[in-house]
């Protein structure tokens, strides 16, 4: 495992995770023995063709399922608990604002359910639409922003509460190539500033190697962990890194990962 | 968005003016004891009308219509007919307000219960369904007993809560079905969203459910609206209440024969309500804009 000083617990802690979902035929295992451990800080991205179970795991630990075997600790507690402390934010492939509010006000959301008081939470608004760089749009609503700027809301949304985890499930899967790199350096930019650990589930190589410091590469049927893949490319994320050799190194790396498993339709996609 | 606008209006006056000119067309063309099919000689009443009547008693002309409204009421200096028939829909417009407003807090009670227990729904939407299908004038002398007896052994219960009573019961059916789906109606990611932040089941009723329920919501009270100014219509002329538009027309109606363009104009009040209701509905609309934005895809 990594760098992480032995006094803070882990961020995350699955040993033995199983996920079986019960069907009217037959049981689908969607998940069998992950042993996982994510540190205070850790960026680490799950990546694998569909079916693996990758958003399934991020689910889990979300505590939006629970694992049908197995133990998952968040921060030493319970998942439960982990979701009532507020101790993640959350972001998915789809924004997934609210059209009613505002940018400002969908930002505000987590923190209005926690019953924030109002000029606490509008300062913290303030911190974070410049965090995202969209102080301009405070006051528009969703349908008035292009996919780029809704999910710059819904990261910043997810940073709302100041969560020392971040849970993001393909949250540039629909963005096109330009904002989705850009967004890339924002996010690793974000993510050293807050320290937050994050677990990121993606579809492409380029991006998990870009952002992470492990990729974990799974295969499906029965969903499983694979190989584990360092990328040892240090701190701030910059363009430069994408023309390094360095980088190339590592994509290739996790490539060979993905295709060395016994899956017939394993692909980078 | 003007141009559109002018454009709705002008297919709005037309089709007026073809049911203006169907009326007249038949009635300058049509036989004048319409068409009977089967009448047996010498019996008055036998056989089948295909085709009605089209004499002035029968199908007065549009414009003698439109003169009966200015003419006094029931002749001598009483007021025009068309101020007797504002006063008249006024009340009536009251009691189906009441209704109205009855039968949207009925229905939505109705759809929260329903949306947070399955077992509810189970139970309770035959019901609902069922409940609509009761004839409402076999059922309003039931409520007019009911509200008399209240009247004698309870507390006061003036007649037009009867009525209000009757009109709600058309009122709340359509907002307890649109309810039920609005509430059901939010995005699988918004509900995790919240469950991400442990909020409670008012929480998420109140800042989830319910604004996403407004796009449902809306044409349920629109159409609940409508419904209550028929039934109270219905209900004023099924238990006799004076003072109304529906009990108005009965007796209008009933006068038809020397009178033959009266009628109409209580007809007209009552399209005019019907309006009015729906759309006093759609300004309730306007001020819940912002809930009917849809989200652009990413």
């Amino acid at each position: 495992m990594s760098v992480s000083p032995p006094t803070t617990p882990l961020a995350v802690r699955a040993a033995g995770i199983g996920k079986t979902f019960s069907t009217a035929g037959d049981d689908v295992h969607a998940l069998t023995g992950v042993d996982l451990e994510v540190a205070a800080g850790e960026f680490v991205s799950l990546i694998g063709p569909s079916g693996c179970g990758k958003s399934t795991l991020m689910r889990l630990i979300a505590d939006l399922d629970t694992p049908t075997e197995g133990t998952l600790e968040i921060f030493g507690k319970t998942p439960e608990r982990a979701r009532v402390a507020q101790d993640y934010g959350i972001a998915f492939q789809q924004a997934g604002l609210l059209p009613w509010r505002t940018v400002a006000a969908n930002i505000a959301l987590p923190l209005e359910v926690h019953g924030q008081g109002r000029t606490e939470r509008d300062a913290r608004v303030r911190e974070l639409t410049h965090l995202v760089g969209l102080q301009e749009f405070t006051e528009r609503y969703p349908d008035e922003l292009s996919g780029g700027m809704q999910q710059r809301v819904a990261i910043a949304r997810a940073l709302a509460a100041r969560p020392k985890l971040l849970l993001m499930d393909e949250p540039f899967g629909a963005l096109d190539e330009m904002t989705r790199e850009y967004l890339q350096v924002e996010l690793s930019g974000i993510a050293a500033e807050t320290g937050a650990a994050v677990v990121f589930v993606t579809h492409s190589i380029p991006e998990a190697v870009f952002l992470s410091d492990r990729v974990v590469v799974m295969s499906p049927r029965p969903g499983r962990i694979a190989e584990i893949v360092p990328t040892h490319l240090g701190g701030g994320r910059d363009e430069a890194l994408r023309e390094s050799p360095a980088y190339f190194d590592r994509v290739t790396a996790v490539r060979e990962a993905l295709h060395g498993t016994r899956v017939e339709r394993a692909n980078e996609r | 968005m003007t141009a559109a606008r002018w454009l709705a209006v002008g297919w709005g006056v037309i089709g007026i003016l073809v049911v203006i000119g169907s009326w007249e067309l038949y009635k300058a063309t049509g036989p004048a004891e319409g068409v009977v099919v089967g009448a047996v000689d010498g019996e008055t009443g036998s056989g089948v009308m295909i085709l009605p009547r089209t004499h002035d008693r029968a199908m007065p002309h549009v414009w003698d219509m439109i003169v009966r409204l200015f003419a006094p009421t029931s002749g001598g200096d009483t007021p025009p007919l068309w101020m007797s028939v504002v006063a008249a829909a006024g009340v009536t417009l009251g009691i189906a307000a009441v209704g109205w407003m009855i039968g949207v807090i009925v229905g939505a009670a109705l759809g929260l219960i329903m949306q947070r227990s399955r077992l509810a729904e189970w139970g309770l939407l035959p019901w609902i369904v069922l409940s609509q299908i009761v004839p409402l004038i076999a059922f309003a002398p039931v409520v007019n007993a009911i509200g008399n007896q209240i009247d004698r052994d309870v507390m006061p219960w003036p007649q037009w809560l009867s009525v209000a009573v009757i009109a709600s019961y058309l009122a709340f059916f359509p907002v307890a079905v649109g309810m039920l789906r609005g509430l059901a109606a939010p995005d699988p990611i918004h509900v995790d969203l919240m469950r991400s932040y442990s909020a409670g089941y008012w929480s998420t009723l109140w800042r989830l459910r319910l604004p996403a329920a407004v796009p449902h919501l809306l044409p349920a009270l629109r159409l609940a609206a409508a419904n209550a100014v028929l039934g109270a219509v219905v209900a004023e002329v099924s238990i006799g209440m004076r003072g109304g538009i529906g009990r108005m027309l009965i007796q209008l109606a009933g006068q038809a024969s020397s009178d033959p363009a009266a009628p109409w104009a209580p007809t007209f009040g009552s399209i005019a309500l019907g309006l009015i209701a729906a759309g006093t509905v759609a300004v309730i609309g306007v001020g819940l804009k912002n809930y009917r934005r849809g989200e652009a895809a990413a």
